[in-house]
């Protein structure tokens, strides 16, 4: 049975669906608050995948996601080394994005912050449907294995968040491309790039959406796949008739790489 | 030793802070100023300046866009010209405080920051510094924050000014004994908020004891007695007189409780059997599917959010979801509504009032912190704008809560120990209750800033978890929440049958200096009282660990009948639960409704209908209200099906769909209903039509009318003015007789007055408005509808016959002729009913793609916001719609006639449709066009508008479009 550990703290609010949306996958799912794992570190190590949910963990005081990442650091850096060595897989959703980045989990698990995600660029939380392009050419391979199956080249999830512009020095971004890291970009309904609000409602550089660690194995997003489990999920649901609920996909694609 | 760490956004970057300040003094007319803004931390503690360095660097700042520098002192350096920092109050809650602390604890592995706080440097350019210390005021709020002077900071060596002095015990005695009557007035009313009557009556209590009562003692006779706690206005008898403006008498009628015998009655006699627990608790509960129930209460909090907007709504909605919470053995809150009443924006600003843009944003900002906080979706709600706003806005917050069938009644019995749990006591919100029974005047500021408050969303939240866990353990078998009135309500009503004691030392304060009164009537956010058995005390600390909740046991259930409260050994209030419950005196009142001449005049017919149908788009009440909904979170928990926001173009929706458990198939259809307008035509009638409106919009979303429960929430001016109260008394009989005929029940209400405010002198009231929100159960997804047009082709159908009947409607506003005309649409309930079912149970055959209901700006403005949601358009006739009176093209397309539809239906259903829908008024007033826009033919068959998609659009979204 694959197990998924969905970790969460005061603040988490997304922990429920996201739950939902492993065990619709066929994983066992459990959720820890970060006080039990704190306590039980070993504990990591019975578990396939570990999901850091969205919410405002710590009411996003200081800045979003920054205290569970230190707490995360500060507390966990040696157990979430040994979970990645040892075959595991970890997905960040918003928050949990958030908290991926600034623990320096993502992109590199050196547990040094070298990407940011600041405050939107119209200054507002924002709860909104966007476009997302998949290049797989441009897409590690392990990635495209884990989380991509069955996929099309573009997809539409919900974003809803305050803090998600992506950010990053040029030469990281160059560095980020050339590992092939960039998963989802921000796009139009055709799959099209582009830059000009609400296409990338928060400013993102080089509308960057998502993003994996090197081996393709962490990923990290700012949509939230979790609220796209059922057709109706959608807002033209009643229009389209076949639609494949594309988060759904994403957490089927986690749970079936461990069956494969 | 006390640290200053300033964080700043460095050079390069966007700073969204210093942006939404320059459109602060843009606004104001400064659009050259430039801004600097710093935020900065206080923090206090053994801490090395190393460690505090690295405090700062790890904890406190985004290496990657700010930058900082640490101070070892309170202000570091002196402000400049132009420049100023703000911190909170003292005594004033600083939500971030917590996270800090915590956050430098994990860091350093101790506790070594024992005292933490907030606040912002602003730095403003290109602006004289005459002309910043006039404009200065904008930028912060004096009720919760101020302005440091340096001379006195500079100088601090400590933050323990800000964590108040030490408190001496004294008991306190009030000699109400031998006072004189007017005396006796004077003490109710200053700070008590009672009268003569109710002065006398607790004189009489204390002269029978012999003895004269604490402080405490009287204010919990005032917080328990407060128009906001017992609704002794519309409890009272009232003497009520029609009379027509002649001021001939037309009707006179006496009144024994109008509450009883209006909303609590329909719901009596209605008997519906979904209803599980109605008025008596601190939400409505009725039956959702085999193992849940569903509770849903809506509250206001006009006042505070007249005063500080932030805090006013924040606070709200914090207090609603702990209703919810407080429901029976607690219910897990799974939406939220809001509904907002204000100035329009472009009022100009008057003197000791908040321009309405800083209020609106103000209290958009605060819905949106709490609940996107809290994690719960807010899903629906409305938002109306009458200059008699001004200086009262209304500020409505929904919240709804899934409960097991099992857990929806409290028990209580002697020797359970009373719990308090969640955030700590401080000065915050006290006299809330007392407050909010007070008209607003020009001064309100100055008295009320200890009845303001800033919640703190993650407290609760936290709160939530640990509620939910204890309550699925069965460790309690009573909750409730600390609102209005604090532990004084709270611990007061839930031990009400039996009696309690209660240690007032023991409960958790955030800081010294408390008296014993102020702790037990102090409104302080984020606390619950609990009730349990003393044996599961472990298990319940257990959870309350993990969770990372306060808690402290603060007394016990006895069986003496007495309130009775003790400070360090010492009793300071003993009083008999009788007296406290049921001493009040019935209140006697005159109302008086004078019914309006009945006024038509001509109305000049329009010559351009485009220009109309833009204007209608882009009105205040109208337009787009994306500004708003995008800030809440409306999709978190994953169960809303249909959103405010629905189609591939993201148009308005009638009524949210929520699912909210996900292994079931049953759904939830949340609507609301409000029109103060009307009420300036007759408040009767104004209550049948937003009555109406609310259900209609449950039937637009494939809701069911026969599974249906509605909330009244009433505002209103002040209950000493007898034509206030006559307004009350007509919306009443109103509630009474329209939700008979619909044969839907209330299941929970609240009414609040003195909503008025004086400018110069000058009384100016708001109009009556009754909120109606209603909730629906839907056996599963297959009723539900969308307003969004689905395929070229299919038909567009109106459901119902169109009257001429202008009075308040937005066309009538829109284009200045308000006053022409003020008889209100007519509603036939009876009719409607019926209409509303045929709705129904077309849609569970799948007969109708899209529905929308008409109403404001008539059937033009539900064609075109059907338009909006997609990329199809509409060809219209006005020749085919059933119409009563003189059948002009205008009123034909903009009254406001209630109880009607447009439908879209598919040409394979045409026959089906229309026979459900024989012996109903309908007609088939044109088709869904591939070619966007909206194209209505008149009434001599030629094209009097013709919009295309993308002016529909502009005009629709263009209001608000640069908030």
């Amino acid at each position: 049975m694959v197990k998924t550990l969905i970790l969460r703290t005061a603040g988490t609010n997304c922990d429920l669906e996201t739950k939902l949306a492993f065990e619709i996958a066929g994983a066992k799912s459990y959720l820890w608050h970060i006080n039990r794992v704190k306590q039980n570190p070993a504990g990591l190590k019975e578990f396939n995948i570990l999901c850091f949910p969205g919410g405002f963990t710590y009411g996003d005081d200081i800045s979003a996601g920054k205290i569970l990442a230190n707490q995360i650091k500060f507390w966990l850096k040696n157990e979430i080394s040994a979970f990645l060595n040892k075959g595991g897989i970890i997905l960040g959703i918003c928050n949990g994005f958030q908290v991926l980045v600034k623990a320096g989990i993502l992109p590199d698990c050196g547990f040094r912050q070298k990407i940011s995600l600041l405050a939107n660029t119209s200054g507002k939380f924002e709860d909104r449907w966007v476009y997302l392009e998949i290049n797989r050419d441009k897409i590690n391979k392990t990635a495209c294995n884990i989380w991509l199956k069955g996929l099309p080249e573009t997809i539409c999830l919900p974003i809803a968040h305050a803090e998600g512009r992506f950010y990053a020095e040029k030469e990281q971004i160059k560095q980020l491309q050339e590992n092939r890291q960039i998963i989802f970009r921000y796009s139009d309904k055709t799959g099209k790039v582009k830059e000009s609000y609400p296409f990338n409602p928060n400013g993102s550089m080089y509308n960057i959406a998502g993003i994996t660690d090197l081996t393709g194995r962490v990923l990290g997003l700012m949509p939230h796949p979790e609220r796209y489990l059922f057709k109706e999920h959608i807002p033209f649901w009643q229009k389209e008739r076949n639609i494949i609920p594309f988060g759904r996909k994403i957490f089927e694609n986690a749970v079936n790489y461990f069956k494969q | 030793m006390l640290i200053r760490v300033e964080i700043f956004i460095q050079p390069g970057h966007i700073d969204p802070q210093a942006e939404s300040i320059k459109k602060i003094f843009a606004s104001l007319g400064y659009k050259q100023a430039g801004v600097e803004f710093r935020r900065i931390y206080f923090l206090e503690g053994s801490i090395s300046k190393q460690e505090a360095e690295s405090i700062a660097k790890q904890v406190l700042v985004d290496p990657f866009n700010e930058g900082f520098k640490v101070f070892y002192s309170f202000l570091g350096r002196k402000p400049g010209p132009c420049e100023i920092e703000i911190v909170y109050n003292p005594g004033v809650t600083d939500p971030v405080s917590q996270s800090v602390k915590s956050a430098a604890a994990d860091m350093l592995g101790r506790n070594a920051v024992s005292f933490a706080r907030t606040g912002r440097r602003i730095k403003v350019s290109g602006i004289k510094e005459k002309e910043f210390s006039d404009i200065e005021k904008f930028l912060f709020n004096p009720l919760i924050e101020h302005k440091v002077s340096y001379s006195k900071y500079s100088r601090l060596k400590t933050l323990d000014e800000f964590s108040g002095k030490n408190y001496e015990f004294k008991l306190i005695k009030v000699n109400l004994l031998d006072a004189e009557d007017a005396d006796l007035e004077r003490i109710g009313k200053e700070g008590l908020s009672l009268n003569l009557a109710e002065m006398k009556t607790i004189r009489e209590y204390f002269r029978k004891l012999g003895r004269s009562p604490t402080d405490c003692e009287l204010e919990t006779l005032a917080q328990t007695w407060s128009e906001h706690c017992v609704h002794k206005t519309f409890r009272g008898n009232l003497h009520y007189r029609e009379k027509d403006s002649r001021g001939n008498l037309l009707k006179e009628e006496k009144i024994t409780n109008l509450l009883k015998n209006t909303i609590a009655k329909v719901t009596n006699e209605l008997n519906s059997d979904y209803c599980v627990s109605v008025f008596e608790d601190n939400s409505g509960i009725i039956k959702f599917n085999s193992q849940y129930n569903v509770c849903f209460k809506v509250e206001t909090h006009n006042h505070p959010s007249a005063l500080e907007p932030f805090g006013g709504a924040s606070t709200g909605i914090g207090g609603v979801i702990r209703d919810i919470l407080g429901t029976g053995k607690g219910a897990y809150p799974i939406a939220s509504t809001d509904i907002f009443c204000f100035a329009q924006p472009n009022t100009p600003a008057v003197e000791g009032v908040l321009a309405p843009a800083r209020i609106i944003k103000g209290v958009v900002e605060g819905v949106k912190d709490y609940g996107n906080k809290m994690g719960i979706p807010t899903v629906n709600g409305a938002v109306l704008f009458d200059q008699r706003f001004l200086g009262n806005p209304l500020v409505f917050c929904g919240n709804i809560g899934l409960i097991p069938k099992d857990k929806c009644f409290k028990e209580i019995s002697p020797g359970q120990v009373i719990i308090v749990a969640g955030g700590k006591t401080g000065k915050d919100g006290i006299h809330g209750a007392t407050f909010s029974s007070a008209e607003l005047h020009t001064k309100s500021t100055e008295v009320s800033s200890s009845a303001v408050q800033i919640g703190s969303p993650i407290e609760e939240k936290k709160l939530a978890s640990a509620i939910i866990k204890a309550r699925d353990k069965n460790l309690y078998s009573a909750i409730t929440d600390c609102g209005a009135g604090g532990l004084s309500s709270a611990a007061g009503e839930i031990s009400q049958k039996w009696g309690c004691k209660v240690d007032l030392e023991k409960v958790p304060l955030k800081y010294q200096g408390l008296s014993y009164t102020e702790i037990w009537i102090s409104e302080s956010q984020e606390r619950m009282v609990i009730v349990a058995d003393k044996k599961n005390l472990p298990a319940l600390d257990k959870i309350f660990q993990e969770e990372e909740v306060n808690y402290a046991v603060i007394g016990e259930i006895t069986d003496t009948k007495k309130l009775e409260l003790f400070y360090q050994g010492e009793n300071v209030c003993s009083l008999d639960m009788n007296f406290l419950y049921n001493g009040l005196p019935k209140i006697e009142k005159k109302a008086v409704w004078v019914k309006p001449e009945i006024i038509k005049r001509q109305i000049p017919a329009p010559s351009d209908y485009n220009l109309i149908i833009k204007k209608l788009l882009s009105s205040y009440n109208i337009c787009s209200k994306e500004w708003i909904i995008r800030q809440y979170d409306h999709e978190v928990q994953a169960g809303t099906f249909i959103k405010p926001l629905m189609g591939e173009n993201f148009g308005p929706a009638d009524a949210a769909v929520i699912k909210p458990v996900f292994s079931k198939k049953e759904l939830l259809a949340i609507s609301c209903g409000i029109n103060p307008f009307y009420s300036d035509c007759d408040p009767y009638f104004m209550a049948g039509l937003v009555i109406d409106e609310a259900l209609r919009n449950i039937t637009a979303a494939g809701g069911n009318i026969n599974h249906t429960a509605m909330l009244d929430n009433f505002c209103l001016g002040s209950a000493e003015d007898e034509k206030v109260l006559g307004d009350l008394v007509r919306t009443a009989k109103g509630c009474y007789d329209f939700a008979r005929a619909y044969k839907v029940p209330f299941i929970s209400g609240k009414d609040s007055f003195y909503n008025e405010f004086k400018i110069s002198g000058e009384r100016i009231v708001i109009p009556a408005t009754l909120l109606i929100s209603a909730l629906s159960v839907l056996p599963d997804k297959e009723s539900c509808m969308s307003c969004v047009f689905k395929k070229e082709k299919n038909l567009l159908y109106v459901l119902g016959r169109t009257g001429e009947e202008m009075g308040g409607s937005e066309y009538l506003r829109i284009s200045g002729n308000i006053n022409a005309d003020n008889r209100l649409p007519q509603v036939f309930p009876e009719r409607a009913r019926r209409l509303y079912e045929k709705v129904y149970s077309s849609a569970r055959q799948k007969i109708i793609e899209s529905c929308h209901d008409c109403s404001d700006g008539g059937l033009a403005v539900a064609l075109a916001e059907m338009c909006l949601g997609s990329n199809l358009g509409a060809d219209i006739f006005t020749a085919e719609i059933p119409f009563s009176g003189e059948k002009r093209d205008d009123y034909v397309l903009f009254s406001e006639t209630p109880s009607r539809f447009v439908a879209e239906v598919s040409l394979e259903n045409r026959e089906k449709f229309e026979q459900e829908f024989a012996g109903f008024d309908y007609g088939i007033i044109g088709c869904v066009s591939e070619k966007p826009g909206l194209r209505i033919y008149g009434l001599n068959s030629k094209i009097i508008a013709d919009l295309s998609g993308e002016e529909l659009d502009f005009y629709w979204r263009k209001t608000f479009s640069n908030w």
